[in-house]
Order: C-alpha cells, then sequence, then structure tokens
C-alpha cells in the first residue's frame, strides 16, 4: 500500500515537474526571441524574405478561401432571411460575421497549416543537421539570424492576409448576393456601411489577427526549436504546431470575442 | 541579387494590396469617415437633458427629417436634477437649426435601435456649439406604456 502511494506520489510530481518545465523553456525562448528582436528588426532583408514564403506563398490558398467562405455565407443568410423579407441585410451579416469572427479565424488557421508548419519543419531540420549548433559555433545568434526574422514576418504576414481574406470575402457576398440572387446594391452596401464600425469591427479584426500571428509563431518557433533531433521528431513536432496552434486561435478567439465585443 | 528583388516585388505587391484592402474597408464596407471619426473640427456640440433615455447609447445617430445630421457623444447623469445629460456632436454643414428644436428619443422600428430625433422649432436664433435644446422628450419606455395601461384598465 505505502509503495503503491509513493509511486502515485511520485507519478504526480514527475508530472507536474515536466509541466513546469515545459513552461519554463517557453518563456525562456519567447524572453530570447524578445531580447532578439531590436537586433533582428534593422536587418530588412532577412525578414523580408521570410515575409515572401509565409506571406506572399499563403496568398493563393488565403484569397481562394476568402472568396468561397463569403460566397457560402451569403448563399446560407439569404435562404434564411428570405423568410423574413430581409434579404438587404446579407452584406451586414457576410461583413460583420467575417470581420469579427471568421476572417481572423479562418486565416489564422490556414496560416497555421500552411506557414507554420513550414517553419516548425524548417527549423526542426536546420536543428536535426546542426546547422543552429554551428551558427552559435560561429558566434552568429540563432534567435538574430534565424527566429527573430520570422516572428517578425509572421506578425507582419498574417494582418495583411487577414485583411485580404475580409476583402475577397466581402466580395464573394457581393457577388453570390447581388450578382446571382438579384439583391439590389445600392441597399447592401449601404446597410453594410450603416452596420460596421471602422474602430470596433475592422481594427478588432486587425487587432485579433495580430494576436493569433504572435500565438501561431511562437508556438512554430518553439516546437521547431524544441523537437528530437531525428526524423520522427521533426515530423512529430509538425503535426504538434499544427494541432497546438490552431486550438489556441480557437480558444482565444473566444477570450478575445468575449473582451472586445461584450 | 536577382531573387531577392523578385521577393521583394511580391511584398511589396501583397502590402500595396492589403492597404487597397484597408482603403475598401474604409470607403465602402464601414463607417468611416462618415460621422464616425467624430473630429471635433466637423461637428459642434450641444446638449439636451432628458429625464429617462432608454436604451440610447454612445455613438447613437441623430436625425432630423430622418436625415442622420449627428451621432450622440456621451451620456451621464446630472447629480443636481437627477436628468440624463446627452451631448450630441451635430455635423458642422447644419449651421441653421433653429435654437428652439426640441429633441425626442425614438425608436427605429417596432424593436430597432434608439435614436434622437430633431424637430425644427420657429427661432431665429440657431443652435451653436455648447448651447441646450430645452425641449427634450423621454424614450417610450414599454414597461411604463404597460403599467398606465394596466393602471387605466383597473380604474374603470
Amino acid at each position: 500500500m505505502n509503495a503503491w502511494l509513493e509511486k502515485k506520489i511520485i507519478a504526480l510530481g514527475d508530472g507536474f515537474m515536466s509541466i513546469a518545465r515545459a513552461f519554463g523553456q517557453g518563456w525562456l525562448f519567447m524572453l530570447l526571441l524578445v531580447g532578439a528582436l531590436p537586433a533582428s528588426i534593422v536587418r530588412v532583408s532577412a525578414w523580408i524574405r521570410q515575409l515572401y514564403f509565409a506571406g506572399v506563398l499563403s496568398l493563393p490558398i488565403i484569397l481562394v478561401a476568402g472568396l468561397f467562405v463569403g460566397m457560402v455565407l451569403a448563399l446560407q443568410a439569404y435562404n434564411i432571411l428570405v423568410n423574413f423579407n430581409a434579404t438587404e441585410t446579407v452584406g451586414v451579416m457576410v461583413a460583420l460575421t467575417l470581420l469579427r469572427e471568421l476572417g481572423p479565424v479562418v486565416a489564422a488557421l490556414l496560416f497555421a497549416g500552411r506557414a507554420a508548419s513550414a517553419l516548425t519543419a524548417e527549423i526542426g531540420l536546420m536543428k536535426s543537421t546542426e546547422q543552429l549548433s554551428a551558427l552559435e559555433m560561429m558566434g552568429l545568434d540563432p534567435f538574430v539570424r534565424i527566429f527573430a526574422p520570422r516572428f517578425i514576418a509572421a506578425l507582419i504576414a498574417l494582418p495583411l492576409l487577414t485583411m485580404l481574406f475580409n476583402v475577397l470575402g466581402i466580395f464573394g457576398g457581393y457577388l453570390i448576393g447581388v450578382e446571382a440572387l438579384g439583391i439590389d446594391t445600392g441597399t447592401f452596401w449601404s446597410q453594410m456601411q450603416a452596420a460596421v464600425e471602422w474602430q470596433e469591427d475592422v481594427m478588432g479584426s486587425v487587432i485579433k489577427s495580430l494576436v493569433f500571428a504572435l500565438v501561431i509563431a511562437a508556438i512554430a518557433l518553439f516546437q521547431g526549436a524544441q523537437c528530437l533531433p531525428t526524423a520522427e521528431g521533426v515530423s512529430m513536432a509538425t503535426t504538434r504546431t499544427v494541432v497546438h496552434s490552431s486550438l489556441a486561435v480557437l480558444g482565444l478567439d473566444f477570450v478575445l470575442t468575449a473582451l472586445m465585443f461584450d | 541579387m536577382q531573387a531577392t528583388r523578385k521577393m521583394e516585388f511580391w511584398v511589396g505587391l501583397m502590402v500595396l494590396m492589403a492597404l487597397l484592402g484597408s482603403l475598401f474597408m474604409a470607403l465602402k464596407v464601414s463607417n468611416f469617415g462618415k460621422l464616425a471619426g467624430l473630429q471635433d473640427g466637423d461637428t459642434y456640440p450641444v446638449t439636451a437633458s432628458f429625464s429617462d433615455i432608454g436604451g440610447l447609447k454612445p455613438r447613437s445617430k441623430v436625425t432630423m427629417g430622418g436625415v442622420v445630421v449627428g451621432r450622440v457623444r456621451s451620456i451621464s447623469l446630472d447629480t443636481q436634477t437627477f436628468k440624463a445629460l446627452v451631448t450630441i456632436d451635430i455635423d458642422r454643414t447644419f449651421t441653421n437649426i433653429p435654437a428652439d428644436s426640441s429633441a425626442s428619443i425614438l425608436t427605429s422600428g417596432l424593436l430597432g435601435d434608439q435614436y434622437i430625433g430633431l424637430e425644427p422649432g420657429g427661432d431665429d436664433a440657431n443652435l451653436s456649439a455648447g448651447s441646450k435644446i430645452e425641449h427634450t422628450q423621454s424614450a417610450m419606455v414599454l414597461e411604463k406604456l404597460i403599467g398606465q395601461f394596466l393602471v387605466k384598465l383597473s380604474e374603470k
């Protein structure tokens, strides 16, 4: 009995210690990352290059997804609102749903799948092939050279992508609502203008996407830096990046919504 | 070098697209600039006190003949009279609203948002920055209305 109890207590202590260790490593990593930002932000060409990989190469999936999300939103909204003779509000519904929730969240999920997984895989492979150690051997800080430029690029890329996602979504809603289903153009836009607040809705969208970018980039870089230096380790770290950042985005979205649109 | 130039070109194009997107958001989608900025230069403040404002909120619209002429800036309680003190920003283009105009709190539709409707008076003097609208009519609160109705019913 005593031995059994002792085993349980040891297991509890071990579990708690490993959680504490993971937290400590995470915070230490963030601290080093933030510390490397000033030195990294002046190396413009380094993070412009990452902005190309994270941002420009994610454009096709973001734009196409935005268009179709807007189109399907308009179609569903129309099918319900036509019962109440309120089809003019389709534009309002599409714009507000996109700006407040779907735009930042779906763009962030796509970004996590398209760009963050690539970040983890890249850094994981660099670690496996000991390129990070080689940099340190040469006296170069991998945080300044490798991590921070990618972090900055993600922080810039996701808000831009989210804005484009929103615009394409509203355009998709316009295509279906006005061009296909015959809602009046004038009321479509004027009702939208009356309902959408620049500061609360449009800027709220940008703030949400900034927070998501921060979390996704931190998770992706941390998982890359922490992965086991094997082929299996890299693949597991990549999977963890997508799972953790998707869950973090969905959870944080609820918190941010509760804070911003009370 | 050539590859870097190409990347920079694409990044620049993406940023440009996003900027155009924000412009589209500002001009076409949101109410940016349409009395939304509330810059002091474009509006002038007037005050009005109501005994009950119902569901009026800051940024509710202020209309005259159905046309939006301003927005509610702030609502506070006057601790002397215990009335609600509403500050309204009126667009500078409407300079000749008579000083004895009356303000009433109305509801758009049966259950819609509440807003302030201005009725023009006949005074030669006009509303200006800091002036107070004297004639006000409070919001119609459904519970009070039902209460009055029930009292009348029971009196019979």
